[in-house]
């Protein structure tokens, strides 16, 4: 391999994908911007607040989750819990072998991303349907998701009209309008007929045991209005402390997530449909998903938890904006997948461990984040962690020369003459693949090499008073 | 010897992480005004606020029944539902035009062209509707229907979401609803009415 992974991908992402990619990163940040500075007077204090409210949860989860797990108990939901992932969707096909239920409507959630519940439980002869629009069309291709928010940045209207006249949806017709009327039709019986609604949940709270979702299109609503069983797959971070906290966090996500004021349907749902009301879940289960969280909250990247899984990190990253999310092959792309996902890997560290270096540090991923994670610390200590683990670094130029040059002044002296050579040697000629790659995209400045030596010592000394 | 069971192993991992922490962070304290868009609400009647607002997300807040009822009529919604213990009021504003159910049929969801059901109340600040289990005769009423109009006493408007959250109560379902269902998954274009919802109206009582 010539390059670290994630650099081989970029270099090789199909034109298209990157100006899709790019267009629709680019345009979800620019509107965040906007609806945030307009709206608030001080979002960075909102921010701050959140990401200490959040530190605060995961330093002490070993409180909150017996909490909750007795919240939620006595507010009618049975409460599952999965150490690992296979453990997550075991318990799934069990819940749903309890009840003989064959069918499900998934609404998006990461966590069953992680797991690959729909691809487990479609072995086990279950139907699972994702009705996320995006996601729906991720699955009838055999994809994978390239943005935790909007999974199929990558794809245009063409592909996508495609895959549904080959799935027997219509003829070819690439209107948006057309597409989504035509996954409405489909899917709404999907709901009907089904036996289990699976989500997931953004936030959960503490104080009441209520489980927040947020959705756009409403799928969520659907799964929880036409099925009998609800199922929600939550990871152990996603707790906040209080009732009281959720206007807060649901003001950034939506601001951050999608450039919205609000999520067009926010649900609080703390037990099954009440007795009066004929539509909805009559048995709800919570499964809390461990999953290599826990790792993640030994290591001393532990703050990565507080993420509320907005996207705003990737639409503003110049590194995902070229890479697209497929780069970072996992669930998590960009800057927070720079960081967790290497994480969640485990004692597989080593096969993620590009994933940190592929970033310029530039901090903006920081700046956005509306739980203020510190991304290019973790991304450092990751760094520095692969580095002790000896993980090779495929395309890095070798480090040695450079730092025997820079430690010796005669031979450094010696180099800045061989440096003016630079600027006429052709770019073939170049030795180190990576530098000749680099060199190839651009001109090299005229070489000044020298010049602040001779500064230094020629400059004017001053004078004490 | 390992723990018995998931649970057992996922706490004492849990704890296993913080023990070395000297110290844990503390939950810190703050007012929700932070997260209120206080120059928006201020000094507006809640009403008009709430109408203005809805506009904004393409939702519709109308003050009286004949107004809706010609926005369905100009729309061709003319096969609905009705709660049942709403449609006594409002029967006599519709016309022989119409069809309107009081008893919902989900083997016949594509039937409904509209749905009109009791909203529990409303944000002004953001234009959402408030709906819960108590006041919702039925969620699939609520949401298959391509109109869903939620008929809205005005004393129940909050100004904001930190006061709807306040209000949140024992509901064991609470749902805030801004604007018509919608999607950008298709090249970040903007479309409305995909599992939900195509349109939002709020009538005013
Ligand atoms: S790390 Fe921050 S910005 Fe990135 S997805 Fe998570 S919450 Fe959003």
């Amino acid at each position: 391999m010539k390059f670290q992974q994630i650099d081989q991908f970029a270099a090789e992402l199909k034109v298209d994908t990157r100006a899709a990619v790019y267009d629709g990163s680019k345009k979800g940040h620019e509107k965040r911007t906007k609806l945030l500075f307009d709206e608030f007077a001080d979002p960075d204090a909102l921010r701050r607040m959140a990401g200490d409210i959040k530190q605060h949860v995961i330093e002490n989860l070993d409180t909150y989750l017996p909490a909750v797990e007795a919240k939620m108990k006595a507010n009618g939901v049975q409460v599952h819990w999965a150490a690992t992932a296979e453990a997550a969707n075991e318990a799934v096909l069990k819940i749903m072998r309890a009840r003989g239920a064959t069918k499900m409507v998934k609404a998006k959630t990461m966590v069953s991303e992680e797991t690959e519940l729909a691809a487990f439980l479609e072995k086990h002869g279950i139907e699972a349907l994702e009705t996320d629009l995006g996601e729906f069309i991720v699955q009838i291709d055999g994809d994978h998701p390239s943005h935790i928010v909007k999974p199929i940045i990558h794809k245009n209207r063409r592909e996508i009209a495609r895959s549904f006249e080959r799935e027997g949806l219509g003829d070819y017709n690439d209107d948006p309008q057309t597409i989504t009327r035509r996954a409405r039709n489909f899917l709404r019986h999907k709901y009907l007929a089904a036996d289990v609604g699976l989500t997931g949940a953004n936030f959960v709270s503490a104080e009441s045991g209520r489980m927040v979702l947020v959705t756009n299109e409403g799928n969520s609503r659907f799964c929880l209005a036409a099925t009998k069983c609800h199922i929600a797959m939550i990871g152990i971070e996603k707790i906040v402390p209080r009732d009281y906290d959720l206007a807060l966090f649901l003001n950034l996500l939506a601001r951050s997530g999608t450039a919205q004021e609000v999520t067009v349907y926010t649900e609080f749902i703390s037990g099954p449909k009440s007795p009066a009301q004929p539509d909805g879940p009559e048995e709800m289960h919570v499964i809390f998903v461990d999953n290599g969280r826990t790792e993640v909250l030994a290591s001393e990247c532990r703050d990565i938890l507080r993420c509320i899984r907005c996207g705003a990190c990737l639409n503003v990253c110049p590194v995902y904006r070229q890479a697209s999310g497929h780069a970072y092959r996992s669930v998590y792309p960009g800057p927070v997948g720079a960081v967790l996902s290497p994480l969640l890997m485990g004692d597989k560290f080593a096969q993620k461990a590009d994933l940190p270096k592929a970033s310029s540090l530039c901090g903006a991923c920081n700046e956005v984040c509306p739980v203020n994670i510190p991304i290019p610390d973790l991304l450092l200590r990751l760094r520095n962690k692969a580095k002790e683990e000896n993980v090779p670094s495929p395309g890095t130029p070798p480090m040695g020369a450079w730092a025997l040059l820079a430690s010796q002044p005669t031979v450094w002296r010696a180099s800045l003459i061989g440096g003016k050579v630079m600027n006429y040697i052709p770019t073939k000629l170049i030795p180190v693949p990576a530098l000749q790659a680099w060199a190839n995209k651009r001109a090299l400045p005229e070489w000044r090499g020298g010049e602040f030596r001779k500064w230094l010592k020629n400059r004017p000394k001053k004078t004490k008073p | 010897m390992p723990p018995a069971d998931d649970r057992e192993a996922i706490l004492s991992r849990v704890r296993g992480a913080l023990a070395p922490l000297h110290e844990r962070a503390a939950l810190p304290d703050y007012t929700t005004e932070i997260a209120v868009m206080r120059s928006v609400i201020a000094g507006r009647d809640l009403a008009e606020l709430l109408g203005e607002r809805m506009k904004r997300v393409n939702g519709l807040a109308l003050s009286d029944a004949s107004a809706l009822v010609a926005h369905l009529r100009a729309g061709k919604f003319l096969h609905g539902y009705c709660d049942p213990a709403l449609w006594p009021v409002l029967a006599p504003h519709f016309g022989a035009d119409f069809k309107v159910e009081t008893e919902f049929d989900r083997t016949r969801v594509d039937d409904y062209a509209f749905g009109i059901t009791r909203a529990a109340g409303a944000i002004a600040e953001t234009g959402t509707i408030v709906l819960n289990d108590a006041t919702t005769s039925r969620r699939l009423a609520a949401l298959t229907p391509w109109v869903h109009v939620a008929v809205l006493e005005r004393t129940k408007i909050f100004s904001d979401l930190p006061q709807a959250v306040a209000a949140l109560g024992s509901d064991n379902n609470v749902i805030w609803c801004t604007g018509p269902s919608k999607t950008a998954d298709v090249e970040g274009i903007l479309i409305e009415g995909v599992h939900g919802p195509g349109q939002q109206i709020a009538l005013l009582v």
